[in-house]
């Protein structure tokens, strides 16, 4: 147990570290791409030559990020394979299919007109390389959707059924698996995350330059498209973020209690704006949840729900079943304990349709398969002990989902100053506290990043899949010594990746402020 | 035809003839592509369920150990 324990650990913090990693990379493509087309389209419809020079100069930052980035991801399809074969076989072609759109649809896309972005500038026409970086940036947008699809339903499973002769589950709505709520949000949240990061990095480079006292002029022009398109894209973050709430609320309302530290849930429930958690509160006890609380009065339910008085419910209540309508009255619904107990029924049945199977006993495979689609809703649960086995981390995604949200205030707050100090208070950009605090824009973006992937993917513990996969179930069979090499061995390799990728750019920008960019 | 695919062939032969930071740019990209594919595919990422020929095999190989 201790073996399979430590493999299952190992093999998380492996995945965990792989994404972060390649979380660095992404954002920046999603933005950058989209920043460097607004940017031509300024240069194509008034031809003055020093937009183009700045749009090549990050169009060049553009092709670092993404030339060290690509790929990156790959390594976590590997670890499906290897790491988490039961899991990579179980989501059979729900998980593939949207994989094998990306790589042949966008990546494709992607690659091809990369291509003519970079090395088509005099060798096609001003109109058709526009277009192609355009579609670049669409093309990037789009390997993103089916990625996070697959993210979605992972967190979201509909639109299959489960076959046990296959051992998979078989798509039958492919409009329900790519377009519900959750992967709609999920979708335009992170896209649009990555436009407020890739805003904050024009932000921080412009102003690096321009406490170099360097191409002043095309750095504030840049600072200015930065600052806007970092300001649009987060507040887009911030409404597809509200919409995220509410679909949360409704198929993953554990992970939202944990986001809140909520045990015991009520009507115009309050929304913490900080707090210490108690890490000692367990589900069940008495004791104090939070201290030093400052909440939103009802802030929580309007957050959920869009309702002032509406009822939201703590771990406690859900482990309990127990639910309130928005008047008060007391909802029964499904408890943990009983969802365990029809968990287990499922896994009961799954393993007697796996003897008949193997007497060939048709009828009883026809039998127990009926059992295991009954019980299938809460299948994942029969691998849980006790209903506490079913709470999140409580303190990681408590704190995590602070983090995010008072990151993503403050970067509000910098792109507001950027556009305010660069628009109507131009000599505001000789003052070097505008420089430091244009700089600060690129830590808190990536820090309000990051933070928002840990809450959406620790706060959906103990399920790889929701309610149908626990994480332990889904390991495969290896040593947790293997897994425990390949973690330090992706940690060196993507830090010299990432050292790469910063003495690159870092060399390109520092060269650039001893240049006019615009010629 | 032939015309078409030389003009492209040229098309990518001049632009990475003409970047202006391409070789550090290319030996880190050469380098993690053959470390990703040649060394951790190859040697410490192989797909667990690939030793089993047919789908009903790794299907029973999943269903074995998740019944368990």
């Amino acid at each position: 147990m201790n073996e399979l324990m430590s493999t299952v650990d190992w093999s998380r913090a492996q995945f965990a570290l792989t994404a972060m990693y390649h979380w660095l990379f992404v954002p920046l493509t999603l933005g950058l791409a989209v920043i460097v087309a607004v940017m031509e389209t300024l240069w194509y419809r008034t031809r003055r030559e020093s937009l183009l020079g700045i749009t090549k100069f990050w169009m060049t930052l553009f092709g670092i990020n993404f030339a060290i980035g690509v790929a990156t991801g790959i390594i976590l399809e590997f670890e499906f394979g290897t790491n988490w074969s039961n899991y990579s076989w179980f989501v059979g072609d729900i998980f593939g299919a949207p994989l094998a759109i990306e790589g042949i649809f966008a990546f494709f896309m992607e690659a091809t007109f990369v291509a003519v972005m970079f090395f088509g500038w005099n060798k096609v026409s001003p109109r058709f390389h526009l277009v192609s970086t355009w579609l670049v940036a669409v093309g990037v947008s789009l390997s993103a959707l089916w990625i996070l699809v697959a993210n979605a339903w992972m967190q979201n499973p509909v639109g299959m059924r489960f076959d046990p002769a296959q051992m998979r589950n078989v798509m039958d709505d492919f409009c329900a698996v790519a377009f519900n709520a959750v992967s709609m949000n999920k979708f335009f949240h992170a896209v649009m995350s990555g436009w407020a990061l890739a805003g904050a990095f024009v932000v921080a480079v412009s102003s690096y330059m321009l406490m170099r006292r360097s191409n002043v002029e095309a750095m504030r022009w840049s600072l200015r498209v930065g600052a806007w398109t970092g300001l649009i894209g987060l507040v887009f973050t911030i409404y597809t973020g509200d919409g995220s709430a509410v679909a949360i609320a409704r198929v993953q309302p554990m992970k939202l209690a944990a986001m809140e530290g909520l045990y015991d849930g009520k009507c115009g429930q309050e929304l913490v704006g900080f707090g210490i958690l108690n890490t000692d509160k367990k589900p069940g006890d008495d004791r104090q949840a939070i201290f030093a609380e400052i909440s939103i009065p009802k802030g929580l339910s309007v957050l959920a729900n869009h309702d002032a008085d509406s009822f939201v419910p703590g771990i406690n209540d859900l482990i309990n079943g127990i639910s309130l309508t928005p008047e008060g009255d007391t909802v029964s619904t499904v408890s943990y304990a009983e969802r365990i107990a029809i968990g287990k029924t499922g896994r009961q049945a799954l393993a007697a349709y796996n003897d008949a199977m193997q007497r060939g006993d048709s009828a009883a495979m026809d039998s127990t398969a009926a059992v295991v689609e009954a019980n299938f809703r809460y299948f994942g649960y029969g691998y849980l002990d006790n209903p506490a086995d079913a709470v999140p981390p409580v303190a990681l995604t408590f704190y995590a989902f602070r983090v995010m949200v008072m990151m993503g205030g403050l970067l509000l707050l910098i792109f507001a100053a950027c556009i305010f100090a660069a628009g109507t208070r131009r000599q505001l950009w000789n003052k070097p506290l505008m420089h430091w605090v244009g700089l600060a824009a690129l830590p808190v973006a990536y820090l309000c990043s990051e933070a928002g992937w840990v809450v959406a993917e620790v706060g959906r513990q103990p399920w790889i899949i929701q309610d149908l996969m626990p994480t332990n179930v889904a390991i495969s069979d290896v040593s947790s010594a293997t897994v425990q090499f390949t973690f330090w061995l992706f940690a060196v390799l993507f830090t010299v990746l990432l050292v790469a990728e910063v003495s690159i750019m870092t060399r390109y920008i520092r060269n650039s402020t001893k240049r006019d960019i615009t010629k | 035809m032939k015309d078409k695919l030389r003009n492209i062939y040229r098309f990518y032969l001049d632009g990475f003839r003409e970047m202006t930071i391409g070789k550090t740019l290319w030996a880190v990209i050469i380098v993690k592509l053959a470390i990703i594919f040649l060394v951790l595919k190859l040697l410490f990422f192989p797909s667990k369920l690939s030793e089993y020929d047919s789908d009903a095999e790794k299907a029973q190989a999943v269903r074995t150990s998740i019944i368990k």
